[in-house]
């Protein structure tokens, strides 16, 4: 191993600002004090979804027990109240993704449902029979199958950009495939199920070369990269909440402010209008024409508390962290005998996919659980990567700041277990 | 480890490694395939179904250790058996994977299927061990449709 994954794999971290002590933060989430099958929990499933900080848990539990009210219609206190939060969370989300302005932020049930709504409504307006809409061969199947909705409801065709063994975005056949067609650009900024990071700013760049937007589904970047939506001029970015330590059911759609001012509503209810008559509505301003309904209120103020935890712990600080954690993860797993990494990208986040001669996934997951290990086995929703690696399962251990190298030498007693019972 | 034994007996790790009739049936008159989303398994199960009586039987395709050695020792167990033997057998198999842990069973009705009992005790994977024998049921019923787990 290099000396300076060395320095970066240690529990504690000197940096610029106060040092990163990894127990520390394990005092911050409860869930992690707990113990599985007699054995300490190992969780190193933060891609499927992150653990919460108490901060998160106190928030969302203080909002039901002395702030539940609706939000924007009440005239009461607890009701303006509830809004203030609700709408603070937005501002922090704004700048959590360096936002111009907090209009362009859109709540949402999830990352899926934001790239449905972008779909959906900015989709539908845009494309029609023969365009081109393009993704790559590393999307998660929420990135794959909105879009092949779009294409059968228009005639619309869906191109992929291929990836290579080590499951890069090839670049020079993205480029290819950029066309006169070309509508939309939608790709993963990290991948569930390699662990690679995408070069998002090039590829936003060179389909603005061509006037074609972009939408980042930043799902699996949001929690480990920092993000900034002015630098990378993307069109569109979607996260979940409960993959950035906050609550389930939460999702994030930045869309640039004239978009969203042009976009159809993407469903129809209370609190997108302004005024109705049977004959005639007007929708409200953005971002609430998107938002139908009584959204997750307390989910909304629970990210808030999420990005202000992270704000205090460091997303800067948090990087370099996980990616010595990762180095140190990569190394010592890739030494067992009979394993094999899929996804080596040489830009890679938190995330550890492999498989193991003659043991399906299935299998190891199963052996791990038992010794309190959490990972995710399967297809990860991204069964196009899998064929691609002619594999049919993977077990993936995915990180995250929480995770020590402790942890990461328990799976590896967990993955040698595996490889003596299966002999 | 103990837990693990009872679900990776020796028997359903040999059957894994190396499973019987694994391979295409020539002849074969009644096919059915079967999924498990979850984890990825697949499989292809062959029969050739003469007078109510299974004369061929054999299976292909990738999963797990549990459903892989589940498919392996369900068509060694079937060969020549009734449609209505291997019906029976699979309502039998399908209790003793998912019933309470205090239930014991008869080997002389389960046979060497009785390495799966440990199941039991891993509810998740009951599906793995159970998918063989739905895919055969759909094959025996002609439902010519794909089975799924879910």
């Amino acid at each position: 191993m290099k000396a300076v994954n060395q320095v970066a794999a240690a529990d504690t971290l000197s940096g610029p600002r106060v040092a990163f002590n990894v127990e520390r933060i394990r005092e911050d989430f409860p869930v992690l004090k707990q113990r599985v099958h007699g054995k300490p929990l190992v969780y190193l499933d933060s891609a499927a979804t992150s653990q919460k900080p108490k901060v998160v848990i106190d928030t969302v539990t203080q909002y039901y027990l002395a702030e539940n009210s609706n939000i924007h219609r009440g005239i009461h206190f607890l009701s303006e109240q509830a809004t203030r939060a609700f709408e603070d969370s937005r501002a922090k989300v704004a700048r959590f993704l360096n936002a111009s302005t907090a209009q362009e932020i859109v709540f949402v049930r999830g990352a899926t449902e934001g790239i449905n709504l972008v779909a959906q409504s900015f989709g539908r307006m845009r494309v029609k029979a023969g365009d081109e809409i393009i993704i790559s061969a590393m999307e998660h199947h929420s990135n794959i199958v909105p879009w092949q909705i779009l294409c059968q409801e228009t005639g619309a065709v869906l191109r992929v950009v291929p990836i290579n063994d080590r499951g890069e975005f090839l670049v020079d056949e993205y480029a290819k495939l950029l066309s006169p067609k070309t509508r939309l650009v939608s790709v993963v900024h990290v991948s569930n199920a390699l662990g690679t990071i995408n070069p998002v700013k090039r590829i936003v760049e060179m389909a603005h070369s061509r006037g074609v937007p972009v939408l980042i589904d930043g799902a699996q970047a949001a929690p480990h990269l920092t993000v900034d939506v002015g630098e990378l001029d993307c069109d569109f970015y979607v996260f979940s909440s409960h993959k950035l330590f906050g609550p389930t059911g939460v999702g994030v759609v930045y869309g640039k402010a004239h978009h969203l001012e042009a976009m159809p509503p993407y469903q129809g209810g209370g609190d997108m209008i302004l005024s109705v008559t049977f004959e005639k509505t007007l929708y409200n301003v953005i971002p609430f024409k998107f938002e139908a309904g009584t959204p997750h209120i307390a989910g909304v103020i629970g990210l808030g508390a999420a990005i202000d935890y992270l704000d205090g712990v460091g997303l800067d600080r948090i990087a370099a962290y996980e990616s010595g954690l990762l180095a140190y993860a990569t190394e010592a797993v890739s030494a067992v005998p009979g394993v094999r990494l899929i996804g080596t990208a040489k830009e890679k986040a938190s995330i550890v996919t492999f498989v193991l001669e003659g043991v399906h996934a299935h299998d190891i997951g199963t052996i791990l659980d038992q010794e309190g290990i959490a990972i995710r086995t399967g297809h990860h929703c991204a069964q196009p990567v899998l064929q691609r690696f002619g594999v049919p399962a993977t077990a993936r251990a995915s990180l995250a700041f929480y995770n020590t190298r402790g942890e990461i030498d328990a799976l590896v007693r967990g993955i040698r277990k595996v490889t003596e019972l299966f002999g | 480890m103990s837990d693990l034994r009872e679900l990776y007996q020796e028997v359903i790790l040999d059957h894994n490694r190396r499973p019987r009739n694994f391979q295409k049936l020539d002849g074969a008159n009644r096919t059915a395939e079967g999924y498990n989303p979850l984890c990825g398994d697949q499989l292809t199960v062959y029969l050739r179904l003469e007078d109510g009586v299974i004369k061929g039987i054999s299976f292909q395709g990738s999963g797990c250790a549990i459903s892989k050695a589940s498919a392996s020792m369900m068509t060694a167990s079937l060969k020549g058996k009734s449609k209505a033997d291997a019906e029976a057998l699979f309502e039998t198999f399908h209790k003793m994977v998912t019933a309470d842990l205090s239930v014991t069973f008869d080997p002389l009705e389960v046979g060497k299927l009785a390495a799966f009992s440990g199941v039991r005790e891993f509810p998740v994977r009951v599906k793995c061990a159970t998918l063989p024998w739905h895919t055969l049921h759909a094959a025996l019923e002609e439902k010519g449709q794909i089975v799924s787990t879910e």
